[in-house]
C-alpha cells in the first residue's frame, strides 16, 4: 500500500517535471519539427512536381503514407489546392 | 524595525490583493467565464496553442517574466529608504502589476490569443502599433546592454562565481543532450543536473578565477562584457532544446530554491532594518524620489515586459479563461515577493547603518552588490552558510537569470531585425546570424557609448525603466479601450494607467535635465526618443479613449458581452 503511494507520487512529480520542462519550449520543438517534416514531404512528391529525385522508387512507396498530411502541407506552403493533377485531395 | 514584521506585512498585503482584488477584478471587471471557449482549445493544434495545466502555466509565466530586474530595481531604490521602495512593490504589484498581467492575458486570449503589439495595431490604430515595435526594440537594446554591464561587474566583484556560472551552461549542455536523445528519466536529470550546479558553487570559493586587469587595449571590465555578448549571440542561435530549454529548467528551480533559503534564512534570523525608512541624508546627484522611484522599480512594481510574454505565449496555452487571475495576477506576486526579499537582503543585510551607507555612497551604488553582499549576510546568520560561499549562490542566481534573459533578448532583437528585412527587402538582414550581429552591435554600442569603460549600462537602468514603463502603459491602454468597448469601468486600469504615464514623462525630463548638465549628448539624444514615444503614447491614449467614449454616447446601450 505505501510502496503503491510513492510510486503513485514519483509519477505525478514526474509529470510535472516532464510539463515544466517542457511546455515552455513545446512550440518552438514543434516547429522545428514541421520544417523538417516539410522538406521531407518535398523530396516524396518532387518527382510529381518536375524535379528528378534518383530515389524516387523508394520514394512512391511512402506516398500512401504520406497521403494523410498531404492536404495541411499543401496549405501551409501557400497553394490552396493541390498542385498536382493526379493527386485532387480538395 | 524587524525585517520579520516586514516580511510578512508585505506577502500578508500581497495575498490579500490576490484573494480580494483579483477575486474583483477578474469576476466584476473583466468577467471571465468558465464557458469561454479559449483560443487553446478553440485552435488547438499542439504547437502553439496547447491547453495547459493552470499550475505548470504559472510556473511557466512566473519563471518567464522573474529575472534579475527585480532584484536589481529594488536594490537601487532602497537608497531613498526602505519605505518608498517597500509600499510602490506592494501597491505596485496589487494594483498594478496584478491587473496589468491578468489584463493582458485576458485582452489576449479574448482576441485569438493575438500579442500586444498586434492587439495595439487592431483596438488602437496603426501609428500606435509602429510605436510599439520602437518601444519594444529600445527595451529589449537596453534590457541587453544593462545586463551585460552587471554581469561583469559581479563577475568582477566575485570571482567565486566564475566557475558555477559558466559551469552552468556545460551542465546545462550535457542535461540536453541526456533529454534530447532519452537517456535518462527527467526526474534523474533534474536531480542530478541540480547536485553539480551546487557542486559547483561549493567548489566556486576554492578556485576563485578573474580576468587579467588588462587584456591589450581592453580592461576586465570591457573583456567580460564582450565575451557575455559573444556568449548570448552563440547561445541566440543554438536550437533551443541544446542549451535555452535546459538552462531556463535549471534557472526555475533555482529561483525557487534561492527564494525559500532567502525567506526561511530571514525568518530564522529575524535581522533588524539597518537602512533608514526615509534616507534624509542623501548622497549628492541623488535624483528627487519622485518620479525616479516609479521607474528604478520597474519589475516588481509593474513592468510592460509581463504584456509581451502574457500575450505572446501564456494566452495560447490558457486551459480556462478563470485562470487568469491565478496565472497572471499570481505571478505578479510572485514576482512582487522577489522584489521584497530583494528590499530586504539590501536594507537589513548589514551591521550597521555606516555599513549599508558606506555602500550606498552615489545613487547607482548598491545595487546588485547589495543584495548580494546583504543577503549573503543574511543567509549566514539564518542557515550558517559561509558567508563567501553565500555571496557565490546569491551571484549565480543573479548571473544565471541575467544571463537567461540577455540571450532570450538577443533572440527576439534578432527576430526585429529580420522582420525589418522583410518589410525593406534587405535580403542579407533576413538571415540569422547577420541579424544577430546587428543585434551585438547595437547592443555594445549602448554599452561603450553610454560610458567609455563599460561601465555605462547603469545610468540606463533609470532610462530602461521609463521605456518598460511605457511598454506597460500602451499594454493597459489596449485593455482600457476594450473594457470601455464592453461598457464596463474603466478606472481600474485607467487609473494605473494615468499615473505611469505621468511619472515616466516626469522622469524623462528629469534625467533630460541631468544628461543636458552632464553633456552626455549620447544618453541625452535616447532620453529624447523614448520621451517623444511618451509624448506619443499619451496622445494616442486621449485620442482614443474620447473617441471610444464618445462613440459610446451616440449608440444607445447594448448588452455587454
Amino acid at each position: 500500500m505505501k510502496l503503491n503511494s510513492i510510486k503513485a507520487w514519483l509519477r505525478q512529480a514526474s509529470f510535472y517535471a516532464e510539463e515544466a520542462y517542457n511546455a515552455p519550449y513545446r512550440s518552438a520543438i514543434a516547429r522545428a519539427k514541421r520544417e523538417q517534416d516539410d522538406l521531407f514531404m518535398l523530396l516524396i512528391f518532387s518527382e510529381m512536381m518536375g524535379v528528378p529525385n534518383p530515389a524516387s522508387y523508394y520514394t512512391l512507396e511512402l506516398q500512401p503514407v504520406l497521403m494523410e498530411r498531404f492536404h495541411d502541407w499543401h496549405t501551409r506552403m501557400g497553394m490552396e489546392h493541390s498542385p498536382l493533377d493526379n493527386i485532387k485531395c480538395c | 524595525m524587524n525585517a520579520i514584521f516586514l516580511m510578512l506585512m508585505g506577502l500578508g498585503a500581497m495575498a490579500l490583493g490576490y484573494f480580494v482584488y483579483s477575486k474583483f477584478i477578474c469576476e466584476k471587471i473583466f468577467k471571465v467565464s468558465p464557458h469561454f471557449r479559449t483560443p487553446a482549445h478553440e485552435m488547438q493544434d499542439g504547437i502553439d496553442y496547447v491547453p495547459t495545466n493552470k499550475y505548470i502555466l504559472w510556473g511557466h509565466h512566473f519563471t518567464s517574466v522573474a529575472g534579475a530586474a527585480p532584484i536589481i530595481g529594488p536594490a537601487i531604490a532602497v537608497i531613498w529608504g526602505w519605505v518608498p521602495a517597500f509600499l510602490w512593490v506592494v501597491f505596485g504589484t496589487i494594483f498594478f502589476a496584478g491587473v496589468h498581467d491578468a489584463g493582458a492575458i485576458w485582452a489576449s486570449a479574448r482576441n485569438k490569443a493575438k500579442s500586444i503589439g498586434s492587439l495595439t495595431g487592431d483596438i488602437v490604430g496603426n501609428r500606435a502599433r509602429s510605436i510599439f515595435m520602437i518601444v519594444i526594440f529600445l527595451v529589449l537594446l537596453m534590457v541587453n546592454a544593462v545586463f551585460a554591464v552587471v554581469i561583469a561587474g559581479q563577475l568582477i566583484n566575485f570571482p567565486s562565481a566564475t566557475l558555477p556560472v559558466w559551469g552552468a551552461i556545460v551542465v546545462a549542455l550535457i542535461i540536453g543532450q541526456l533529454i534530447y536523445r532519452k537517456l535518462i528519466n527527467l526526474l534523474m536529470v533534474t536531480i542530478i543536473g541540480v547536485v553539480a550546479l551546487y557542486a559547483m558553487i561549493y567548489a566556486g570559493p576554492m578556485l576563485p578565477l578573474a580576468l587579467p586587469e588588462t587584456l591589450g587595449p581592453l580592461s576586465d571590465n570591457q573583456s567580460w562584457i564582450i565575451i557575455l555578448f559573444g556568449y548570448a549571440a552563440i547561445a541566440s542561435l543554438l536550437p533551443v532544446w541544446m542549451l535555452l530549454q535546459p538552462r531556463d529548467y535549471i534557472n526555475g528551480i533555482q529561483l525557487f530554491i534561492g527564494l525559500i533559503l532567502l525567506y526561511g534564512a530571514v525568518l530564522i534570523s529575524g535581522p533588524e532594518l539597518v537602512a533608514p525608512a526615509f534616507n534624509t541624508d542623501l548622497p549628492e546627484n541623488t535624483p528627487s524620489m519622485i518620479p525616479l522611484l516609479f521607474v528604478t522599480i520597474a519589475c516588481g512594481a509593474i513592468s510592460g515586459f509581463h504584456g509581451l510574454v502574457s500575450s505572446g505565449t501564456t494566452s495560447k496555452q490558457l486551459d480556462k479563461e478563470p485562470d487568469v487571475r491565478f496565472v497572471g495576477y499570481f505571478g505578479a506576486v510572485g514576482e512582487g515577493s522577489l522584489a521584497l526579499a530583494a528590499i530586504i537582503a539590501a536594507t537589513a543585510g548589514f551591521a550597521s547603518l555606516a555599513d549599508w551607507q558606506a555602500i550606498y555612497h552615489s545613487f547607482g551604488q548598491g545595487g546588485v552588490s547589495a543584495f548580494i553582499n546583504g543577503g549573503a549576510n543574511i543567509l549566514q546568520q539564518g542557515v550558517g552558510l559561509d558567508t563567501v560561499l553565500a555571496q557565490t549562490l546569491l551571484t549565480v542566481m543573479v548571473v544565471l537569470f541575467a544571463g537567461t534573459t540577455m540571450d532570450t533578448g538577443l533572440r527576439l532583437q534578432r527576430y526585429i531585425f529580420q522582420e525589418w528585412g522583410h518589410i525593406y527587402n534587405i535580403g542579407w538582414m533576413q538571415k540569422a546570424a547577420p541579424a544577430t550581429m546587428l543585434a551585438v552591435a547595437t547592443c555594445l554600442l549602448l554599452a561603450f557609448g553610454a560610458g567609455g569603460d563599460g561601465s555605462g549600462g547603469m545610468l540606463i537602468w533609470p532610462l530602461f525603466g521609463t521605456t518598460n514603463q511605457l511598454l506597460a502603459g500602451l499594454t493597459l491602454l489596449v485593455i482600457t479601450v476594450m473594457l470601455v468597448k464592453k461598457r464596463r469601468p474603466m478606472w481600474y486600469t485607467l487609473g494605473p494607467l494615468v499615473f505611469l504615464l505621468v511619472m515616466t514623462t516626469l522622469a524623462l525630463l528629469t534625467q533630460l535635465k541631468s544628461f543636458y548638465d552632464k553633456g552626455d549628448w549620447f544618453l541625452f539624444t535616447l532620453d529624447l526618443v523614448v520621451l517623444a514615444a511618451a509624448i506619443l503614447v499619451s496622445l494616442e491614449c486621449t485620442s482614443t479613449l474620447t473617441k471610444q467614449i464618445k462613440a459610446n454616447k451616440a449608440s444607445p446601450a447594448t448588452d455587454e458581452t
